[in-house]
């Protein structure tokens, strides 16, 4: 799923654009990774209409910029987690679409067997760590997954993502405070879409029109980009995870107040909070009417659309042919209509599964899990 | 009267001897809470762990409940073995989404691809005179939550042997421990009832591989008159108890559950079959707690041994009050389950 094999800080000591490294074939990768989402999320709306789809659903569209170019930044084995508008992140981590479509429809092929739903898309294999539904929950869950990689020395970042509604949240800041004085190896990823349901930004968050402040509060390195435009979420986070990823100073070697820089102007080297300005083109969930915002600010946004933005940079710049992305645009259609078709046909959650996968040492009536299918084929969906 | 004496051991060195020796073959086991390393434990429960394990694997915390509880999890996740340590679990109710959604939930949610083994543990219970916000017990709160374990040790043989198992366990265990009992075992066996003397206090010496699996009830004191099925504190008062009820010639059962989840209740049934009478005691308040749950299932396991109805005695359900003899009253004590074992045996 890595977009590159360009070293970012190498391109970045050049003067150019991370994203100037990528090759055409990686940038029609992520091309057909937003057409898949795109597509992916019209059927799973079909389906939500026709009451295939049950419980809370929240709509990637509009976003699908941030999820894919963010991850196309990281290796493989960074780990991931993030709110409960998660479809667009399983996919984008590589997750077959007929795994995330039957979890929607509850059916036992789902990633999570059909007992976790939309906004529970957990990937073990590929280090996704789970969309979670209780906002900004997540945030001390990614606190741990840096915790972990520097507890164990590795070379690796995670990725929380969170919504701008989480950022009103104590989790959040607690999160935040952790991952400064331990220096963890975390990214704190805002996917500010102006709205925490139907309340906008301004009306709930503190200092709203400057949101490095929430960053400079813990002496963290702040970043934003236009999260429309997957070639700005690619550049921003190809630097901002090589620097977290190259700052080694872990919690247990760090001394006294005397040895510990923070500075406003951010220059903590490890943890980073990144602003990705983005903007959803349905509404929070499927059951939003959306009365609080115009038709003709949803318009002004999708005049921005990232698929178009990156379909008329690659044939603008010769890198691809109207055809080619026609293409791909036809695959992701046929790729989601062949997830709907599995999920139909999938078998449901069986009466015995509602007792597997409580205890993983089960006791009286709980009974040991086995893995799911998306771990168990080897082929990933196939 | 019985005398033989068994090590001498507080409670808190017997959760240290837990950690350290669980720490000392797994390397992904750390320990995080607030002063538990450069302060030595806020009850000195860590007391030399920095020195034995360094910064890396003893972590001192912000006061940051929902944070450090929160990262555990995460931690757990990717493959680590965490042990968070709340100074008082009145201090877990802010970090409540972390320890009963997240934590409990993450293995079902997941379809089974990511468990979480975490040891949440610390004080429990009130009487020390901490005012209402600092007296939690909280077994009635999280036992009901299925994908956790919880256990509350009476004895640091308990103790020890229940820590180290829910080290061990591949699910979220919780061990609600007592400030009030942390030190107790400091002057010998003067310390505890002489039902407890010999090997029932302390875990057995040099022997690393000790654990108590969870879920069985142990017998604390054998008796014929009536059973009382307790946990805990409440098993010290319970046994206080007994030796009083002893002079009156009603010779009691004493059954601690020791984990309420699971619940070892073929033991309890056992014993309420046996004796015909019974008396469930418990340090949370009264309302939907375990100790109404234990007397639903003794009714439902063994109805027809009953020759009376089962009585509870829980703390009274008022918050904690601060005055010092009226919090002792409050708590389910000695004089309380006296009443309770005359009034259901029809000695009252």
């Amino acid at each position: 799923m890595t977009a590159t094999n360009a070293s970012p800080s190498n391109a970045l000591a050049k003067g150019g654009r991370p994203s100037d490294q990528l090759t055409e074939q990686q940038l029609l990768k992520m091309l057909y990774d937003m057409m898949l989402i795109r597509r992916f999320e019209e059927k799973t709306m079909q389906a939500y209409q026709q009451a295939k789809i049950g419980g809370f659903c929240h709509i990637y569209i509009g976003q699908e910029a941030v999820a894919v170019g963010s991850i196309s930044a990281l290796k493989d084995e960074d780990p991931i987690v993030g709110a409960y508008r998660d479809h667009g992140f399983a996919l984008a981590r590589g997750m077959h679409p007929n795994y995330c479509m039957a979890e929607m429809y509850g059916k036992i092929t789902g990633c999570a067997k059909g007992k976790g739903g939309s906004m529970h898309m957990f990937d073990r294999e590929r280090h996704m760590y789970g969309g979670h539904a209780i906002v900004g929950g997540q945030c001390p869950l990614g606190a741990g997954l840096g915790f972990a990689i520097q507890y164990e020395e590795k070379d690796n970042v995670a990725l929380c993502y969170l919504g701008d509604g989480a950022l009103n949240q104590g989790a959040f800041f607690e999160s935040m405070n952790l991952a400064a004085i331990w220096n963890l190896p975390v990214i704190f990823v805002l996917e500010n879409n102006n709205y925490s349901m139907g309340t906008h930004i301004s009306r709930g968050t503190a200092m709203a029109n400057d949101l490095s402040a929430k960053a400079e509060a813990f002496g963290i390195r702040y970043a934003e980009c236009d999260g429309l435009d997957v070639l700005a979420v690619y550049d921003c986070f190809a630097s901002q995870v090589a620097m977290t990823r190259n700052a080694k100073n872990p919690q247990w070697k760090r001394g006294g107040w005397d040895q510990i820089a923070y500075s406003r102007e951010g220059a903590n080297p490890g943890p980073a909070f990144v602003n990705v300005r983005t903007y959803r083109f349905q509404g929070h969930s499927m059951s939003d009417p959306q009365k609080y915002r115009s038709k003709e600010e949803v318009g002004e946004y999708k005049h921005r659309d990232p698929i178009n933005l990156l379909v008329n940079h690659l044939i603008e710049s010769g890198k691809a042919t109207q055809q080619q992305c026609d293409e791909l645009d036809n695959k992701a259609k046929d790729i989601s209509k062949d997830a709907i078709t599995h999920a139909e046909n999938a078998p449901e959650l069986p009466v015995e599964e509602m007792f597997t996968d409580v205890y993983a040492n089960p006791f009286g009536p709980y009974i040991k899990g086995g893995l799911p299918n998306i771990i168990t084929n080897e082929n990933n969906g196939e | 009267m019985a005398t033989t004496t068994g090590r001498t051991l507080q409670f808190r060195e017997a959760l240290r001897e837990a950690m350290q020796e669980e720490m000392r073959i797994d390397q992904r086991i750390f320990l995080m809470g607030e002063e538990v390393g450069e302060y030595n434990g806020a009850y000195k429960v860590s007391q030399g762990m920095l020195d034995e394990f360094g910064p890396r694997r003893i972590v001192d915390s912000p006061i940051s409940e929902t944070g450090f509880a929160g990262l555990g999890v995460g931690a757990a996740m990717y493959g680590l073995k965490p042990i968070i340590e709340f100074m008082s679990w009145s201090f877990c109710l802010v970090a409540a989404d972390q320890i009963i959604n997240n934590a409990p939930k993450m293995l079902y949610m997941s379809g089974g691809q990511f468990g979480c083994p975490i040891v949440f543990r610390g004080n429990n219970g009130a009487g020390g005179q901490l005012g209402s916000t600092h007296s939690w017990s909280v077994e009635s709160l999280f036992s009901s939550v299925p994908g956790l374990k919880l256990a509350v040790p009476s004895t640091p043989r308990d103790a020890k042997g229940l820590l180290k198992a829910g080290i061990r366990d591949a699910d979220p265990f919780f061990s609600l421990e007592s400030e009030r009992m942390l030190g107790m075992g400091l002057h010998g066996d003067k310390d505890y009832s002489r039902y407890l003397h010999g090997n029932k206090w302390a875990p057995p010496e040099n022997d690393a591989d000790f654990v108590i699996p969870l879920g069985q009830a142990d017998i604390k004191k054998q008796g014929t008159d009536c059973t009382i099925i307790t946990a805990g504190r409440p098993v010290h008062f319970a046994l206080e108890a007994a030796e009083a009820l002893e002079q009156e010639g009603i010779d009691i059962e004493v059954v601690d559950v020791r984990t309420y989840r699971p619940l070892d209740i073929e033991t309890i049934a056992g014993s309420v079959r046996k004796t015909g009478y019974a008396v469930v005691v418990d340090q949370s308040w009264p309302f939907a707690s375990v100790g109404a749950e234990v007397a639903a299932q003794v009714y439902e396991h063994c109805f027809d041994a009953l020759d009376n109805h089962v009585l509870r005695v829980h703390n009274d359900d008022i918050p904690a009050p601060y005055n010092r003899n009226r919090e002792q009253d409050m708590l389910p004590n000695a004089r309380k389950i006296i009443e309770a074992v005359r009034a259901v045996t029809y000695n009252a």
